[in-house]
């Protein structure tokens, strides 16, 4: 089985509704979300929920008053301005503590504990075009990073689970916007990064370094051009540097309307307007990306 | 201290290209008096694809490391049992060895040393980028090394750098491009808000990513609105959701394949629609006005 990425460097040029398209094009697929923060691929590809987990990472310190005598040593401590004293009591601010632990060991009254953190959650589903991997990083929450390992590492039991005669040929996974830790956990160990670029400034500054972040970890990547005859200087410019990076650009869609139309309706491009420019365009980008990557 | 307001707002979005720095940009270019923008998405930072930027002024931003000193240490491993971040590891027969880009600076193996061999210096994490663009106009970029994960303490450093304390400065409004999505990066900006503008698309995804960074706002109890942005019609999904839940609609943009192809060559919303920039003087005005700075 191949893992797919779709990425972007920038954020809103496309990749969730260019993932929901090319699942609905491999008709079965594994199927993860890795965009933690701000998952959308569920609202167009309908999951079911079968198993919901838990994800904990990293811990949180909290003051027992019971305990603490208020000397104040751990205000002057943390660094990162998380303690305050507010009501007559030191507290640990919400969303503010780093979880590093120096209140807890330093405490002369042992008084503050460090539980375990709640970050998010993960959740086990089903769709119409294959079994679904996705999460829900808790507002403020860190560790972006590993929870998109986790649904990496959960995807990889899905498909251990299924039998070989019956293994799709993809996982097809919707990355995060940005080159950050998130990013990186949901490319490493993947066979092709597909990047949905626009021909914008913006678009263009970011896609130098999505592609430079691929070709560091040494993964084939490809180029989608998006919403491509809004700037054709650009669009010039971001074909030589598929060029210089060797990343084949596999395809350009106009700017559409069809896309929101779709996503609207809860469906993928594909589903919703089969026999437009853009689904055609979308198809042959599918395909040409099976012929580049043979089983 | 001037006597300006340091009306503090924060554009935000849940989701991803929606319009953020377009917005952000377009703020600071229409608001008459003292403003600045800063550009707090210090990941990949934007702003400054929109601005002509004849000098820059350029501040290293750095962070305390552990350093060990050899002869003291005794690889007792305090030091990697203590650090949460795997920063630190205790190697037998060696000093400990300091891997500075998982350090998040908390002091504690420097603290908890039982033969005081721990030390600290600083390591560089990135930088700060200072452009006068007018004389009421001051535009500040935070730039992460690539390869670093911690946002934060640029982030931090880029409102310490911009306090009028520190520039002699009166400043009005600071216009904040915060980085994208509901993480901690995202929290640390929005912390020193006074109001948060939330900027999104009527879709599907745009109203979905929006409730969720709306969440997390409401949690903090900061003062928030909404711009819409790509409309089709005054009465799409988003502004049906801030009716229902009493938000207010600050300002709606039509949707426009002129606007984004100006966008797509650097120009904001006050270059590409009449108009635009008294309507985003008006918004500024009437935020300043509901908050208890004016």
């Amino acid at each position: 089985m191949k893992e797919l990425v779709v990425v972007s460097g920038k954020g809103g040029t496309g990749k969730t509704s260019m993932t929901a398209s090319l699942a609905v094009l491999a008709q079965r697929s594994v199927l993860a979300d890795c965009d933690v923060d701000a998952a959308d691929l569920h609202l167009v590809l309908n999951p079911k929920i079968q198993e919901k987990h838990i994800f904990m990472s990293g811990n949180e310190a909290i003051i027992d008053q019971d305990k603490c005598t208020s000397c104040g040593l751990c205000e002057e401590l943390c660094r990162f301005d998380a303690i305050e004293f507010k009501d007559g009591k030191y507290v640990v601010k919400d969303f503010a503590c780093e979880g590093c632990k120096v209140c807890v060991q330093a405490c002369p009254e042992n008084a503050i504990d460090f539980p375990a953190a709640h970050c998010g959650e993960w959740y086990s589903s089903t769709t119409k075009y294959g079994p679904m991997t996705h999460a829900a990083l808790r507002a403020g929450a860190e560790n972006s990073g590993k929870l998109v390992g986790t649904v990496r590492v959960e995807s990889k039991k899905v498909a251990d689970a299924i039998d070989q005669k019956d293994l799709p040929d993809w996982m097809i996974i919707d990355g995060p916007p940005g080159i950050g830790c998130s990013v990186i956990a949901s490319i490493t160990g993947v066979d092709a990064v597909l990047t949905v670029s626009e021909p914008t400034l913006s678009g263009m500054h970011d896609l130098e370094r999505i592609l430079g972040l691929a070709k560091h970890f040494d993964i084939p990547s490809y180029v989608v051009i998006n919403k491509a005859n809004l700037n054709q200087e650009i669009n010039e410019k971001i074909k030589q540097m598929a060029k210089e990076f060797s990343s084949p650009v596999l395809g350009e869609i106009k700017y559409s309307k069809l896309f929101t139309q779709a996503q609207s309706k809860r469906m993928s491009l594909i589903e919703y307007a089969p026999e437009s420019e853009e689904a055609l365009e979308i198809k042959k980008i599918w395909k040409l990306l099976n012929e580049l990557n043979p089983n | 201290m001037g006597t300006g307001y340091n009306m503090n707002i924060v554009i935000a979005s849940g989701k991803g290209g929606t319009g953020k720095t377009t917005l952000s940009v377009s703020l600071f270019k229409a608001i008459k008096g003292h403003v600045q923008l800063l550009d707090c998405d210090v990941e990949a930072p934007n702003c400054h694809l929109f601005l002509e930027r004849p000098t820059i002024d350029e501040t290293r931003v750095e962070q305390q490391v552990p350093v060990v000193d050899a002869d003291l240490c005794t690889s007792c491993g305090v030091c990697d049992d203590f650090c949460q971040y795997n920063a630190i590891v205790s190697i037998a027969g060696s000093e400990a060895m300091v891997f500075p880009e998982l350090c998040h600076s908390c002091g504690g193996c420097t603290r908890f040393c039982p033969s005081g061999a721990i030390s600290e210096k600083p390591f560089d994490i990135g930088s700060i980028e200072h452009t006068e663009i007018a004389p009421n106009k001051d535009f500040y970029t935070g730039k992460l090394n690539i390869g670093l994960e911690m946002a934060s303490p640029i982030i931090d450093r880029l409102f310490v750098h911009t306090d009028d304390a520190k520039t002699g400065k009166n400043t009005e409004y600071r216009i904040i491009d915060a980085p994208p999505g509901t993480a901690c990066p995202f929290v640390t900006t929005v912390n020193q808000a006074d109001y948060v503008v939330f900027i999104t698309e009527p879709t599907p995804f745009g109203l979905h990513d929006l409730t969720l960074a709306i969440n997390t706002v409401t949690e903090l109890g900061l003062p928030f609105g909404v711009v819409i942005n790509r409309m089709e019609s005054t009465e799409n999904i988003v502004s049906k959701y801030c009716f229902e839940n009493n938000i207010d609609v600050l300002l709606q943009i039509e949707n426009s394949q002129y606007v984004a192809e100006c966008y797509s060559r650097g120009l904001s919303f006050v270059d590409s629609i009449p108009g635009m920039e008294e309507k985003l003087q008006k918004v500024a005005e009437r935020i300043l006005k509901g908050s208890k700075k004016a």
